[in-house]
């Protein structure tokens, strides 16, 4: 039977078990979403902007592990998916995105709406294609689902020209393809493995640095039972966080830059650091030549190129986490670790997370614990900045895929339209944004999406003001000068304003709580430490509308502890007022 | 250090923008690229001659594994293997410097593919370095255009 290209493309997703595709129209794509219109087994979530559409595929693909599929038009479509294909790619989350294309012979004379996007898409996916014939329009969805999935997952674009969608063909889609330049290596090479066992067995101050790659390959379970047989504790990077209970004893929790003291100490003081999945970021090693100094590595990771990058790595691990950790545990014993052991509790009471409270303004920090508290199994998405690293210390997360942020590229924006996309892929589950009052504006119009789905995602605005993170670095570093960083300067402020309380700001813009009515979801500001609970209890009970609560937080907090960009991890600075 | 990279690829398009693209993206050194179809026209060798310390070689030979329309990824640097390049040079030569041109030419090998009038067109083979050589030598009879192929090579057959 001949079938078209947008009915060939529609299947296609049928087969791979698509239930839901984040999406926005446009000339190009009206073939794919005319067949979509009556298509019942495809749920189309049409967001408000393409940007919207990937990262909502990405937290979708986060937090169900399933791959997360959308569709835009061409030109200015396929444009705005780059910074949310960007951040998938530097955290590795499925997404496969299709673009529409002008029609073939059109392609290269700048035609109406016509953008290069395979070759712009190029360095921020793990592959993409260009649909150039009907009949590879099977074999190319087949192998961009297969890529994105596999392996160290990641976006695949695929850009399809609209006269492939009109044109009818066979309507066969394969079961399988075979892409001979790729082939990921997935069980660990066993002499390796042996080495591994043998080292841990010898170490005498071990530490497992674990990062996203647990989550991926799904190696939480074993990975416990491996810490709870050997007893070596865990520090974790941001995006590791999740794949070890955030209170098990053995779990000194985030490092790094905003890493705390006692996974900071551990890393510069351990003999032998287990990483598993992970890739030496530049906020998690700080000053490298001055990170882990006396330890033995090895290193865990499905993608070479991550091995030895950063660091020098004495036995490396080509392969998939839970694999490798299921074919290590048997040989795995006990090392003799107490004074180790002891050594690190000394430090976790040295120094706990500590925060202070003005009274004045809501303390951030203390604001997340009692979400923590009211929801104990939420998926929390962030945005970035402040509230980001406060999301990632003070959630107690417990469970892998309940921490949707965007660790690599850092994108603002990111938090709420991945909230949304959480919520469709987990409709019982509840979904939070921690989000910050900069941030959210970037993305802000999906309140659209989330109140016409009925989503009942939650925003948490920890609203301070300012771009939060950036401000405390120019305290920090810039002589407190608050160089465009202020989000109630307004043009009759002077210009060297030094943002001194008592001053009169122009109130905030916008008003959160009117914004979030106006798009017909709820909206609650919340000033007093007393009304956070009650607030967030009040938010858990709406089951079909977004709720956006406006927390007002204390404006100057910052983040702690804190190690400035390049100096050794075991030199942090702490909130000098909370140990006042 | 320049090391040989030599690559068997999906003849596909855009495979040779996502070389270079990973090159310029990443900072790497890049000398020189060459591209032809093999036996299978659905593969294409590349060879590549890249600089670095062994800590970017490696990483280039990593990410260039991690593109999925490369096939095969061969370090021919320690490897005993032919390497050649070819040029294309077109010296100023009146009728009475031919003579001393051709014996030039001679002592490397090199073929005159076109005289004419003022000047003359010679086609050298070899390594890089003789290259190299036979134009600083022939520089003196001014060199008005030169067109150098980039390196091609392949690993030598097994000796025993
Ligand atoms: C798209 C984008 N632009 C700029 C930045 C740089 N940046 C990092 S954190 C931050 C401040 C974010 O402010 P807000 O969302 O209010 O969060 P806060 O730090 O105040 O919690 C900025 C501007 C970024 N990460 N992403
Ligand atoms: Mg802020």
């Amino acid at each position: 039977m001949k079938i078209s290209g947008a009915e060939l493309f529609t299947q296609a997703l049928k087969r791979e078990g698509v239930k839901h595709l984040f999406g926005f129209p446009g000339g190009v794509v009206i073939p794919i979403f005319d067949v979509l219109f009556s298509e019942p087994e495809i749920r189309v979530i049409l967001t408000r902007h393409e940007q919207g559409a990937v990262h909502a595929a990405d937290g979708y693909a986060r937090s169900t592990g399933r791959t997360g599929v959308c569709l835009v038009t061409s030109g200015p479509g396929a444009t705005n998916t780059i910074t949310g294909l960007a951040t998938a790619n530097f955290d590795a989350v499925p997404i496969v995105c299709f673009t529409g294309q002008v029609a073939r012979k059109m392609i290269g004379n700048d035609a109406f709406q016509e953008a290069d996007i395979v070759g712009i898409s190029r360095p921020v996916t793990k592959h993409n294609y260009l649909v150039t014939d009907r009949k590879d329009l099977a074999k190319i969805i087949k192998q961009a689902f297969t890529l994105a999935s596999s392996g160290k997952p990641g976006p695949v674009l695929v850009d399809l020209p609209v006269d492939i969608l009109k044109e009818e063909g066979d309507s066969h889609y394969p079961e399988s393809v075979t892409i001979r330049g790729y082939n990921p290596v997935t069980k660990g090479h066993p002499g390796q493995i042996k080495k591994t066992a043998h080292a841990l067995g010898q170490a005498r101050k071990p530490l497992f640095y674990v990062g996203g790659g647990i989550h991926i390959s799904g190696a939480a379970d074993i990975f416990r039972k491996i810490v709870e047989k050997t007893r070596v504790p865990v520090v974790s990077s941001l995006m590791g966080i999740g794949a070890f209970p955030s209170d098990h004893p053995k779990n000194l929790g985030m490092l790094g830059m905003h890493g705390t003291y006692a996974a900071n100490m551990a890393v510069t003081h351990t003999d032998l650091l287990f990483a598993i999945g992970t890739r030496f970021d530049d906020r998690v090693t700080g000053d490298l030549s001055k990170f882990a100094p006396e330890a033995r590595i090895i290193h865990i990771d499905i993608d070479p190129a991550a091995i030895a990058r950063n660091v020098p790595v004495e036995i490396p691990i080509v392969g998939d986490a839970r694999i490798i950790l299921e074919q290590l545990y048997t040989l795995l014993k006990s090392p003799s670790i107490e004074d180790w052991l002891k050594q690190i509790v000394k430090w976790k009471e040295e120094h706990p997370l500590t925060f202070s409270q003005d009274g004045k303004r809501l303390a951030p920090e203390a604001v997340i614990k009692t979400i923590s508290d009211v929801f104990p199994d939420a998926i929390i998405s962030t945005e970035v900045g402040q509230n980001q690293m406060w999301a990632a210390l003070y959630y107690n997360f417990h469970k892998p895929r309940t921490l949707l942020t965007s660790g690599g590229l850092g994108t603002m924006g990111y938090g709420f339209p991945a909230a949304i996309g959480a919520q469709i892929g987990n409709p019982d589950r509840t979904v939070i944004d921690i989000a910050g009052d900069g941030s959210i504006q970037m993305n802000i119009q999906e309140l659209a999406t989330a109140a016409l789905n009925e989503l009942p995602v939650i925003v948490a605005i920890l609203n301070n003001g300012y771009l939060g993170m950036v401000r405390q670095w120019q305290e920090l570093f810039f002589n407190r000068r608050y160089s465009s960083t202020c989000l109630q300067r307004g043009v009759n402020c002077p210009p060297n304003c030094d943002q001194k309380p008592g001053q009169v700001c122009p109130p905030y813009t916008p008003d959160f709580v009117k914004l979030a009515e106006a798009y017909r979801a709820i909206g609650m500001r919340v000033t007093r430490m007393e009304d956070v609970r009650p607030a967030l209890k009040e938010a858990g009970k709406s089951k079909t509308k977004p709720v956006l609560i406006d927390f007002i937080v204390e404006r100057e907090a910052n983040v702690f502890p804190m190690v400035p960009a390049g100096v050794a991890i075991n030199k942090m600075m702490f909130d000098k007022r909370a140990q006042e | 250090m320049n090391h040989i990279i030599s690559l068997l690829v999906e003849n596909h398009q855009g495979v040779l923008s996502r070389i270079a693209g990973l090159f310029s993206g990443r900072g790497y050194n890049l000398a020189s690229i060459t591209a032809g179809v093999t036996m299978d026209p659905e593969i294409t060798r590349i060879t590549l001659v890249c600089e670095g310390e062994d800590d970017v070689i490696d990483q280039i030979k990593k990410q260039l594994h991690k593109l999925i329309d490369i096939i095969k990824v061969i370090d021919l640097t320690d490897v005993p293997s032919l390497h050649r390049e070819l040029a294309l040079i077109k010296v100023k030569a009146k009728p009475d410097q031919r003579g001393e041109i051709f014996q030039v030419s001679d002592v490397f090998r090199a073929k005159v593919m076109d005289v004419s009038m003022d000047s003359m067109v010679l086609e050298v083979t070899g390594s890089p370095e003789k290259i190299d050589a036979f134009t600083s030598i022939i520089q003196p009879y001014h060199i008005q255009e030169i067109a150098r192929s980039g390196l091609i090579a392949v690993e030598r057959g097994k000796k025993q």
